[in-house]
């Protein structure tokens, strides 16, 4: 079974290799700020001990005062997981960095939250709707919407 | 010498072996003659055996006895589907076993499924590439009316807003046999078709 790391000491690692990175951590999860969102990916995929070689998933939440963008992140070769979150205020134009470059597998999932959500991926190669047509208007999975 | 019995079966070789012999030698007593011909008497038969009917019902009992589906299966009624095709509900007994995966040479569009309107041009076209004649039943709650999604952003509520629909078939999904119900259904509309306007080419 797939051992689920602890967020706390994820949390203190990225902690002292970045420092004022994490912006909240549970029992299971480690929230980081956007700006540091692209060089704690890389860490965490790159480093041998965590090795987080593949992306289960991505997923949004609309919290009103701000969005939350969920990773789930599993090392197959040590065998345990990870949940990342980021946060991104506002409603207007929500914007995070892509993580298109290190995990292949979030291309269309971040297209989804693009056209579901309305959060921009920054750097994503082909950031477009994938699911509703050209011309839509909003976004359906936020909380306002109709 | 003794016979062990197990629940009444024999499992002796040897007792085996003379129950087959007896089954054999009463076979053989029976069977000295050969079985009459049962198609002996059509040659005479057959040559007094016309039969006279209308052009109408000829081309209605062909199109309706070989419905040739186009694979165009949006969503979940499809598994209802693919049960009726298989061998438990057995659709072929209606002569449309089979499915074609170009519309060019299906008649019969079963839509079913949730249609997006997304995916709405592509299952227009392909009704479109169908040739006439063609009928299309909607199967499922979502085909009807869009079903539990109708007020949905992105489901089209009824196929019947972009294609032409002659039978509806309720459920959600239906089952196998409330498909081969609507199929009969439509069996029977096509029975009833007139091939020939004869009042408009006469002008």
């Amino acid at each position: 079974m797939t051992v689920a790391l602890a967020g706390k000491d994820i949390a203190a690692k990225l902690e002292e290799k970045f420092p004022g990175s994490v912006e909240a951590s549970g029992r299971d999860f480690v929230v980081v700020r956007s700006g540091s969102l692209m060089p704690v990916a890389a860490y965490l995929k790159d480093t041998p001990e965590l090795d987080f070689s593949y992306l289960n998933y991505i997923t949004a939440v609309d919290y009103f005062q701000y969005f939350e963008v969920i990773y789930q992140f599993t090392s197959l070769k040590h065998n345990h997981s990870i949940m990342l979150k980021v946060r991104s205020p506002g409603r207007e134009k929500p914007a995070l960095p892509s993580l298109v470059g290190l995990w292949q597998g979030a291309d269309f999932q971040e297209r989804e939250i693009y056209d579901l959500m309305g959060i921009r991926f920054e750097g994503h190669p082909n950031m477009k709707r994938i699911f509703l047509w050209e011309g839509f208007a909003g976004h359906p999975l936020r909380k306002d919407y109709l | 010498m003794e016979i062990t019995r197990y629940g009444g079966a024999v499992y002796s070789d040897a007792d085996l072996d003379r129950v087959e012999g007896q089954v054999i030698e009463e076979l053989k007593a029976s069977s000295q003659q050969p079985i009459a011909d049962p198609d002996a008497w059509l040659d005479e038969e057959i040559k007094k055996n016309i039969l006279v009917t209308s052009v109408d019902a000829v081309l209605n009992w062909a199109q309706r006895s070989s419905l040739w589906t186009a694979i165009c299966f949006p969503a979940c009624c499809a598994f209802e589907f693919i049960a009726a095709n298989g061998p438990r509900f057995d659709l072929s007994r209606f002569g449309m076993e089979i499915l074609r995966a170009s519309p060019r040479q299906a008649d019969l569009m079963i839509t079913a499924g949730t249609l997006t309107w997304k995916m709405a041009p592509n299952v227009r076209r392909i009704y479109h590439q169908m040739p006439e004649p063609k009928w299309v039943i909607a199967m499922g709650a979502c085909a009807i009316s869009g079903g539990i999604f109708a007020s949905s952003y992105n489901v089209v509520p009824g196929y019947n807003r972009i294609i032409p629909v002659d039978v509806y078939v309720p459920g959600c999904p239906p089952r196998p046999e409330a498909l081969i119900y609507g199929i009969r259904m439509l069996q029977k509309k096509i029975a009833r078709k007139s091939n020939f306007n004869l009042e408009r080419s006469s002008k």
